[in-house]
């Protein structure tokens, strides 16, 4: 039934429609021009899937876009990991020292990527290390680690803390009770969080820079390099490729969660009765 | 009793409020301190990094302990430049399209090593366009592997190198940037003798100012910067810098977005060398471009292709060579030389001092210069090849392209950047931040609203302590 009152009116569902066409003009213009015969982007030249076959057989942006994912897999894996255990140290210790530890974790979110960006590089180099996928992979820990913390935190504090203890009671090891009662709980959490750090190490730009070596690039690094002469439309279909492989990957994430949720209901209402 | 009760609970009252208060003052001073020392640390620590990076060697212990695991300086030697062919010979090179020294060529070949080079964006052919693959055809003619990296500006790759993180084997500085890292000793001195293909570069560019007798670098391409006009929206054809500073063109001009190509510009309208260290000389320019800014529609890079090919801008000073990429979307664009003299820009192919592999970069830089490898190269990137051979082999359309081989007027009157004193250097960027400050400037529309958005804040957030004070206070009453 449509409340009125409850309901979306013409005006705010217009003022959604202008946001969402906002945010995704660009995408779909992007996508719209992968598909054009001619480099250029002052008109239609005819549909062609001419960059496609050429974005498969260029060696360069294949490689930077396999170094791309690698870092970022890894080291938003790696993140989320550290990044879990520290959350659930940090919300067991007393205020002060809590305060203190907090504060030291958004210094990475606060501070500029080039300062991030110079000073790990400045740390590899007093360390003797040399620049490579390593060093890139514990560069975007470093920064990715604050947002998964950031991302935990919350469900911790929801938890009840008494389940950890009640399920010890009933006869768990710690190490049990912490898989089977602790995780399941705060499992949203962490999965934003290791997306977040997905995001941001597929996005960034000034920390790989200084930090990547003279074997590996990632892909922002090659397609800001572009930018002399022209960016080939090549990243247009990457882009577009890239974009519609994240868009079914949420449709999928949401229809799951939206079937779940409808179980759930009528579970519930099974019971209820 | 009751007195006393009354005392017990007035005195907690008061030791609450103390308590409340003390609380929050350290809550708020941890905050500030915190905030505080954030917003002075990172400057320094930004500071201390950025002085680090640029400074000359031998300044703190960070580079003490960098250059212990530093290349060793090599012993100096003096090498012979190849004897130039003598002028009328210059057209019968002794070559056969694609035949290469197989005994120079397979000298590392099972010895497994790899060489990592470093050039511009879109620089070197990749196979796209069915011209070569320069890498892969490297790498199957010598089995040494290439890794290929990118960078977009001089300042980026000086300090990339200067971080001394990194090493690369092959790098491409333009011809300024290769006279600061000789001067900064950042370069390692090439073996001619191992790059016999140096006989096919144009003499006049070997030996050039920014580096005597061709030591530490070899010419990979040449260019000018020319007036990229379109014929429909400009009447006539530009022969001066002026008209870029033309009333009638207003909102159609571009510029450069850098400060280097636009001073030079602004210099060469006034008459001065672009190279031009006085303070005056730069003011002057300076003025010109603030001048010229209401005139301007935006300050590019390459953006300037889309512009130029939807007809959006009718003028911009570009890399001539650029333009050739633009005519085939759009008929009507056409390159022109100003009388006062432009840029003539040369980016060479150099071997840092680090480089694990020197032999093998010399011989990769001895490959490009293969003239089948040039041309086909040359054909890739749309800019001049300072490779005799190679441009005999290009089609008769490209040798005869004004836009990518200018006559002999314009190289006559140009100018090549050299390496500018650090004072000069600093000066200029001032200079250009003002230049680009000018204008609608962000603090006049957008300080307002920022204010009184703070205020607002500011004003609720006393409110709410103020009435969570006075909450408190209410429920001791009870």
């Amino acid at each position: 039934m449509k409340n009125k009152k409850t309901g979306a009116g013409w005006l705010s569902n217009s003022y959604i429609a202008l946001i969402m066409i906002f945010l995704y003009a660009p995408i779909l213009v992007l996508m719209i021009y992968s598909f054009n015969e001619s480099k250029s982007r002052s008109g239609w030249a005819g549909f062609s899937l001419h960059w496609y076959r050429e974005l498969f057989k260029n060696d360069a942006i294949i490689s930077a876009l396999l170094v791309t994912l690698f870092v970022a897999f890894v080291s938003a894996i790696l993140a989320t990991v550290i990044g879990t255990l520290a959350a659930i140290g940090i919300q067991s210790m007393k205020s002060s020292s809590k305060t203190a530890i907090m504060n030291f974790t958004y210094v990475p979110v606060v501070s500029p990527e080039i300062v991030m960006g110079v000073s790990l590089m400045l740390l590899f180099v007093l360390l003797r290390m040399e620049s490579g996928l390593i060093t890139l992979v514990l560069a975007h820990v470093t920064f990715n680690l604050p947002y998964v913390i950031l991302s935990v935190m919350p469900k911790l504090r929801q938890m009840d803390k008494h389940l950890f203890d009640a399920a010890m009671d009933l006869g768990c090891t710690p190490g049990m009770a912490f898989r089977k009662v602790m995780l399941p709980e705060i499992m949203p959490g962490i999965i934003t969080g290791f997306l977040m750090a997905l995001t941001f190490s597929l996005d960034d730009f000034n920390v790989s820079y200084f930090v990547s070596g003279d074997k590996f690039q990632t892909l922002p690094i090659l397609i800001y390099s572009m930018t002399r002469r022209r960016v080939s439309p090549e990243i247009n279909a990457l882009s577009a490729i890239i974009f519609v492989i994240v868009l079914l990957v949420l449709i999928i994430v949401n229809v799951q969660d939206a079937r779940r949720e409808k179980q759930l209901r009528r579970k519930e209402a099974a019971l209820n009765e | 009793m009751n007195k006393i009760k009354k005392e017990i609970r007035g005195s907690s009252k008061n030791a609450d409020k103390r308590n409340f208060a003390v609380q929050k003052c350290v809550q708020i001073s941890k905050i500030i301190a915190v905030f505080l020392l954030t917003v002075i640390a990172a400057p320094f620590v930004f500071g201390a990094a950025g002085m680090l990076i640029t400074s000359e060697k031998g300044g703190t212990e960070l580079w003490i302990m960098t250059e212990a695991y530093s290349y060793a300086e090599p012993e100096e030697e003096s090498y012979e430049l190849a004897e130039p062919e003598a002028e009328g010979a210059e057209d019968e090179f002794d070559y056969e399209y694609g035949e290469y020294d197989e005994a120079y060529y397979s000298r590392f070949r099972n010895a497994g090593i790899s060489i990592s080079v470093y050039n511009w964006g879109e620089y070197l052919s990749d196979g796209s366009d069915d011209l070569m693959d320069i890498c892969a055809a490297f790498t199957e003619l010598t089995g040494i592997d290439v890794y290929y990296t990118n960078f977009a500006t001089n300042e980026e790759l000086y300090a990339k190198l200067k971080g001394g993180s990194t090493s690369y084997d092959v790098i491409f500085p333009s011809d300024y940037m290769v006279a600061r890292m000789i001067e900064e000793d950042m370069l390692a001195p090439l073996n001619h003798e191992n790059i016999p293909n140096l006989k096919y570069i144009d003499p006049q560019f070997m030996d050039p100012e920014y580096d005597p007798g061709s030591r530490y670098s070899v010419p990979y391409t040449w260019n000018t910067v020319g007036i990229i006009y379109n014929t429909k929206l400009v009447d006539e054809v530009p022969d001066s810098w002026d008209i870029l500073w033309d009333e009638k063109y207003k909102g159609q001009i571009l510029m450069f977005s850098n400060s280097r190509d636009a001073f030079a510009i602004a210099c060469k309208a006034l008459g001065y060398s672009m190279n031009t260290e006085s303070e005056e000389e730069l003011h002057e320019a300076a003025a010109l471009l603030i001048e010229q800014k209401p005139l301007v529609q935006a300050y590019v890079m390459d953006q300037i292709f889309d512009k130029m090919e939807n007809n959006e801008a009718a003028i911009a000073p570009y890399y001539s060579g650029d333009a050739t990429l633009m005519m085939p979307y759009n008929e009507n664009i056409a390159v022109a030389f100003p009388k006062e003299g432009t840029n003539l820009f040369i980016d060479a192919a150099c071997i840092p001092k680090d480089a694990r592999q020197k032999d093998a970069a010399e011989m990769f830089i001895n490959f490009l210069n293969e003239p089948d490898v040039a041309a086909e190269n040359a054909e890739y990137i749309g800019y001049a090849t300072p490779n005799l051979a190679a441009y005999e082999l290009l089609d008769e359309e490209i040798q005869e392209d004004e836009a990518i081989y200018p006559p002999e007027s314009v190289i006559a009157t140009s100018e090549q950047f050299i390496h500018l004193s650090e004072e000069t250097n600093l000066l200029m960027d001032q200079l250009w931040t003002q230049v680009m400050a000018q204008g609608d400037s962000f603090l006049k529309w957008g300080l307002p609203p920022i204010l009184v958005l703070a205020a607002i804040i500011a004003g609720k957030a006393v409110y709410r302590v103020r009435k969570k004070a006075a909450y408190k206070r209410m429920s001791g009453d009870l």
